[in-house]
């Protein structure tokens, strides 16, 4: 626990001296900011046609999942990936720390990183709650949404520490782990809906349907949760193991 | 303290090392010697836990390798060929980041040690970027003695550093080595002579001789070899000079030089040059042939093949 607690410190406050990791953090918060400013106007001119809804936090949170299908991989390319360029990884292969201390340290490192970012983006639906909507926004659904946001950048990161455990190379991590978001939010669903009958697994095993039907429309469902969450364990069981089978080599 | 049996390593189909076996006990500095590709980053890579054996088992300090892997990285600090450093850290937090990580208590106070030994406490709060190579080697080294371990285990740790810093780092060595077990490699005969209690030779994974330094060097110089020319054809000189009491072998160099073995302890120099000049000749040159380490490599390994050969240097 320790251990891992030591490798993730390490690498968040890497992140604070990494230029990728500001640009990501400036791209997300700008697009957020500037989608913010969409939203508002749209609601505000269907507020002057008449029969308006106001902009919910899932509306703000639009784009996240998106942003963070890119920001992902770019946070996560070079964890394991340069350690193993540079030679540092023996290092951390001779210390007195278990492979899964590694990877999991290094994943919660992206992920606290990460986690930073989501804190900052809840500067919008404070805004919204305080000073543009009367009488506020619906809080269940904004918690809901953010916890959604949470678990899904949380799988996202698992898949790209994974990756980057796999390859030598950070930019092939990156275009492995590009790959792998891509299939598993827009196309591993996607026979769900072009199959008459018995689809519905595809939907299922696809990471973007329990985000949009579940957290983000405010109806979280437990298997949902558990759903996320083993999708992280057994991400980092795969990084684990593939430091491993490295050392067999 | 180290005990290797019958330590063997394949990659694929490529057989790293083959059966070896040695020991190395507790106040001990044993060299590792051997040329590029021999064999020893992977032994050491075993000892230190980053990979397993293809057959065969270590033992540091009592802990199998394999078995206990976390005890024995407890207890070894580690040199790897490449110093494995973090540029865009400062020295101080690097060895903090090593210190947490072996739950060192006190872990400030050790990291001042650490750098005091390799005096380097004043780069604490500099950027490892900023160093310069034997800089850095010392960093490495700091981070090997750290957590002040049984056993130190050191690749190459004198590669490519001036002459300077490679006595600094070499008296570094002998000082730790006084309590510790140490296991270093290189491929330099002096630097062996220098710091190593014990030396092993090691060559396309197997060990082809292992001795003291000074027992090595008398053995392989069993024979001293001398170059003689003279001016013109040489060949009748060979039966003249077999003639001389004390010389075991006369050759033919392709050049028409030629070169004569005698048993150390009996100097026939002065001898060979009068015979040279009774018998009519005009001497022109007369020099001692040192082994250099390459031809040490290549003695011990054609004594390898035949074993006739290396039993008359024996």
């Amino acid at each position: 626990m320790r251990n891992i607690w030591t490798i993730a410190r390490r690498e968040y406050r890497h992140y604070f001296i990494s230029p990728i990791a500001y640009i990501v953090a400036l791209l997300i918060l700008l697009v957020m900011g500037i989608y913010f400013l969409l939203v508002l106007y749209q609601s505000s001119l269907m507020a002057f046609y008449g029969g308006a809804t106001p902009p919910e936090t899932s509306d703000l949170l639009g784009l996240m999942p998106f942003m963070l299908l890119f920001a992902g991989p770019a946070l996560t390319m070079r964890l394991l990936a340069d350690e193993h360029r540079t030679g540092t990884l023996e290092l951390l292969l001779t210390a007195p720390i278990r492979d899964a201390e590694l990877i999991i340290g290094k994943w919660l490192g992206a992920f606290l990183f990460v986690l930073t970012i989501i804190a900052i983006t809840l500067i919008f639906p404070i805004i919204l709650h305080f000073w543009l909507v009367d009488p506020g926004i619906d809080q269940v659904l904004m918690l809901s949404t953010y916890l959604g946001i949470i678990l899904v950048s949380g799988v996202f990161l698992a898949i790209g520490t994974a990756i980057s455990a796999i390859f030598k190379n950070q930019f092939a991590a990156l275009f492995a782990t590009l790959v792998a978001l891509f299939f598993m939010w827009y196309l591993i669903g996607w026979p769900a809906y072009v199959m008459p009958s018995g689809g519905e697994i595809f939907r299922f095993l696809g990471l973007s349907d329990h985000y949009f039907n579940g957290f983000a429309s405010g109806s979280v469902d437990v298997s949902d949760i558990i759903y996320y969450v083993s999708l992280i364990i057994f991400n980092l069981f795969v990084g684990t193991t593939a430091i491993e089978m490295r050392r067999w080599q | 303290m180290i005990r290797v049996t019958g330590l063997t390593k394949d990659y694929g189909a490529r057989r790293a090392i083959e059966n070896l076996s040695f020991e190395a006990r507790q106040g001990e500095v044993v060299g590792f010697l051997g040329p590029n590709g021999a064999g020893k980053t992977t032994t050491m890579r075993i000892l230190t836990g980053y990979m397993p054996p293809t057959y065969g088992a270590a033992e540091i300090a009592g802990f199998d390798v394999v078995e206990e892997s976390l005890e024995v990285r407890q207890r070894v600090g580690y040199l790897p060929e490449t110093v494995p450093l973090y540029p865009e850290m400062t020295v101080f937090d690097y060895l903090k980041f090593m210190a947490d990580l072996r739950h060192l208590p006190n872990a400030e106070d050790m990291v001042d040690d650490a750098l005091e030994m390799v005096h380097m406490i004043d780069r604490a709060d500099g950027y490892i970027a900023n160093l310069s190579k034997g800089m850095r080697q010392r960093i490495g080294l700091a981070q090997a003695l750290l957590h002040r371990p049984e056993v130190l285990i050191l690749d190459e740790p004198t590669i490519g550093l001036d002459p300077a810093q490679v006595v600094d780092v070499r008296n570094i060595i002998r000082e730790v080595g006084k309590e510790r077990t140490v296991l270093l490699s290189t491929h330099i005969l002096t630097e062996a002579q220098q710091l190593c209690d014990r030396v092993l030779i090691i060559n396309k994974g197997h060990i082809v001789a292992e001795d003291t330094p000074e027992n090595l060097q008398a053995r392989l110089m069993g024979a001293e070899r001398s170059l003689l020319r003279v001016k013109g054809e040489a060949d009748d000189l060979v039966p003249v000079l077999s003639k001389i009491n004390g010389i075991q072998e006369v050759t033919i160099r392709p050049d028409g030089s030629l070169e004569f073995q005698y048993a150390s302890g009996l100097d026939v120099r002065p001898e060979v040059a009068k015979t040279v000049i009774n018998s009519g000749y005009e001497l022109f040159e007369l020099s001692p042939i040192h082994l250099s380490l390459e031809e040490i490599f290549l003695e011990l390994t054609r004594d390898e093949v035949s074993g006739k050969k290396g039993a008359r240097h024996a």
